[in-house]
């Protein structure tokens, strides 16, 4: 157990609105081992943004972790005060944020908002070695040091998602949660950024969390992959076992109708329906409304994740090798 | 949907010649000036779309890929006509006859809207959230005075069953914010569609979609192609998308088109460096396949005022003197319809 730096068990979040409870995260359970790099694949409103947000307690005010634990190492951080989890916050689980513009502040030098970052944890002794670390870590994220000096528009979109790269590895953290670091980039450049992630990530022997609809990403950069469908984890296991022997209904789903350049072109299937409304999700299975092998007791019981040897873990009464 | 009330039947005899093309552009070229100065003259433009020719056979969709800032989306938009090129002509074929709609104005422009239509990639953004459903699909139809009221909503019923909105009267008085992201962009398909149009630019349709939905809304636009004579020019940055929805891939570089030929060809043989550089930085969605790291120098540029020389010279992998000697190189064909811009080819 000690080799993990995170355990989330039974993770419960709700968002409280007006017209009811929205059933965010709903006992999600993972671990994720020193090194590794972790996939949370799923389409909007799956989830995966509230876990991370949760994971980082940077929850909106109307958000209510109702239940379960986060350990990082051994500390539960749903136990955790604010003022302790500031000193968590960035220095042991860190963030790349999709909009990277957002992330940093367009009034101050890129150079400068790392050093705030890193004072704002105590690992500034002087401002001359602060600055000799910053400039260490733009050269390992591909950034002339010289840049530094510069503002946010002043960079294209590439250097700024790696700026703010540089800001989640400055305190040297324990996790980084990368949530779409590149949706919004062109393929070149995107390509360009994953390697360089995932490289850093080797050498440096980081733990990471890849946040991302697009499952081609997804299974570029992680070793395990985590499914999510309607705020529940229906699917856990390595990369390749996700992709190539998928136990859930909706990852094989998700598998036959998302399409490649490569291979022979085969015929995209559609999944019927659409994704449940959280504020009245469908009892039992929520994936049983669009499953073409639900039966009376997916409509009434809850499957809880299991393993079915090989590390893999599916939450499923008719998994796919059965049917 | 079989019932005669709903059946496929176009509003008109609107089967243009098989045999003719059905788009024809030539010389196209967007330049946007870059105002400086006391005087606002302008010294710069930017090339958007920079001498472009190409045509669009009846019934052949035709895919345009790019990166941002390509020129792919002023394209679409110059075929619709909602910007005006600064140069070049844009004819498209009809069962009117032959149009050059590059210079047209007022109601022949209106008249021309009839034949081609646009779909929009934010269907968040492209309709109207005071409008209800009914109103969004018919409005095409009141700007070309096409029938009465009843026979309008005989229509719109008709067009919301072809896009999946079943049953229509439920969707009709319905407004966009009571839809989700994919019915949607079913009843922007159902406004493009409404009045008929043999051509429909459909800029990023499904990028804002997800992947479940998204198959749904790609085979929906494939099957009414299909049956109601269609022929699409579908822009997208995403290749696997393109490789579904297009016979035909045009991939464009800084205003230019570099590479165009049948979808698999291009795909399995690209021969631009280019679109070689851009095939292999695409995600393979398969944990098990290694990926080549893609042969490119450097980071796009914008068009402004571009040097007499190949666009893609700075970042080429093979550039050698004469793409720096010679003008940007023309699209020739490089054997079986399959067309590139490049020297050394």
């Amino acid at each position: 157990m000690d080799d993990y730096v995170l355990r989330v068990d039974d993770l419960t979040m709700h968002y409280t609105t007006r017209a009811g409870d929205v059933w965010a995260v709903d006992n999600v359970s993972f671990a994720l081992k020193k090194g590794q790099a972790m996939g949370l694949v799923g389409e909007s409103g799956c989830g995966k943004t509230s876990i991370a947000t949760s994971l980082l307690r940077l929850l909106p005010d109307n958000a209510v972790i109702k239940g379960g634990h986060i350990y990082l190492n051994s500390t539960d951080l749903v136990a955790l005060e604010e003022e302790e989890m500031r000193k968590i916050r960035w220095r042991r689980i860190s963030m790349v944020f999709q909009a990277a513009m957002n992330a940093l502040n367009p009034v101050y030098k890129v150079g400068d908002q790392i050093i705030e970052a890193m004072e704002n944890h105590g690992l500034v002794t002087t401002n001359e070695t602060a600055r000799n670390d910053v400039a260490d870590l733009f050269r390992l994220v591909g950034l002339d040091p010289k840049l530094m000096e510069q503002y946010p528009h002043e960079y294209s979109g590439g250097m700024r998602q790696r700026a703010v790269i540089a800001m989640a590895l400055s305190c040297n953290p324990d996790l980084i949660i990368a949530d779409e670091p590149t949706t919004a980039l062109d393929v070149i450049v995107q390509d360009n950024l994953l390697r360089e992630m995932m490289e850093l990530q080797h050498k440096l022997h980081m733990s990471m969390i890849y946040i991302s609809h697009d499952i081609a990403v997804i299974a570029e950069v992680s070793d395990r992959i985590g499914v999510m469908y309607a705020g529940r984890l229906v699917e856990l296991a390595s990369a390749v076992e996700v992709f190539h022997h998928p136990l859930h209904p909706y990852t094989a789903g998700l598998m036959s109708a998302f399409p490649s350049i490569i291979g022979p072109k085969r015929a995209l299937k559609t999944l019927p329906g659409e994704p449940p409304d959280l504020l009245h999700p469908p009892r039992g299975c929520r994936f049983h409304p669009r499953c073409p092998y639900a039966t009376d007791i997916c409509k009434q019981e809850v499957p809880v994740l299991k393993d079915l040897g090989n590390d893999h873990y599916v939450a499923c009464y008719h998994p796919m090798e059965a049917n | 949907m079989s019932d005669g009330r709903w059946s496929l039947q176009k509003i008109a005899g609107d089967i243009p010649d098989q045999n003719m093309p059905l788009v024809q552009v030539s010389g196209l070229r967007k330049l946007y000036p870059l105002t400086t100065g006391l005087f606002q003259t302008s010294r710069s433009y930017i090339h958007a779309v920079d001498d472009i020719n190409f045509t669009i056979p009846h019934g052949e969709s035709l895919g345009l890929v790019g990166e941002s800032g390509s020129g792919k989306t002023t394209t679409g938009k110059l075929l619709v006509r909602l910007i005006d090129p600064t140069e070049g002509q844009i004819h498209i074929y009809t069962s009117g006859g032959d149009t050059e709609i590059a210079h047209l104005r007022g109601r022949e422009l209106k008249r021309f809207r009839r034949h081609v239509q646009m779909i929009f990639q934010d269907p968040y953004e492209s309709l109207n959230p005071r409008r209800t459903i009914f109103d969004t699909v018919a409005e095409p139809l009141v700007v070309q005075g096409i029938g009465d009221l009843a026979e309008r909503e005989r229509r719109v019923a008709e067009l919301l069953v072809w896009v999946g909105l079943i049953p229509p009267e439920t969707f009709m008085f319905r407004y966009p914010h009571e839809l989700s992201g994919g019915q949607r962009q079913r009843v922007a398909i159902a406004r493009a569609l409404v009045v008929n149009p043999t051509f429909v630019v459909a800029d990023e349709p499904t990028s804002m979609l997800d992947v479940s939905i998204r198959t749904g809304i790609m085979h929906l636009m494939q099957e009414l192609a299909e049956r109601l004579g269609v022929t699409y020019l579908y822009i997208t940055h995403d290749l696997a998308v393109a490789r579904y929805m297009s016979d035909r891939l045009a991939v464009m570089y800084l205003g230019k088109i570099v590479e165009m030929g049948d979808t698999e060809d291009v795909l399995a043989k690209p021969l631009h460096p280019y679109t070689r550089a851009l095939l292999s930085a695409v995600p393979i969605p398969d944990p098990a396949y290694k990926r080549g790291v893609p042969d490119i120098k450097g980071s796009i540029a914008q068009p402004i005022n571009p040097l007499p020389r190949c666009r893609f010279y700075d970042r080429c992998p093979i550039a050698a003197k004469i793409c720096a000697d010679n003008d940007h190189p023309p699209l020739l064909d490089k054997g079986g319809g399959h067309q590139a811009a490049c020297y050394l080819v």
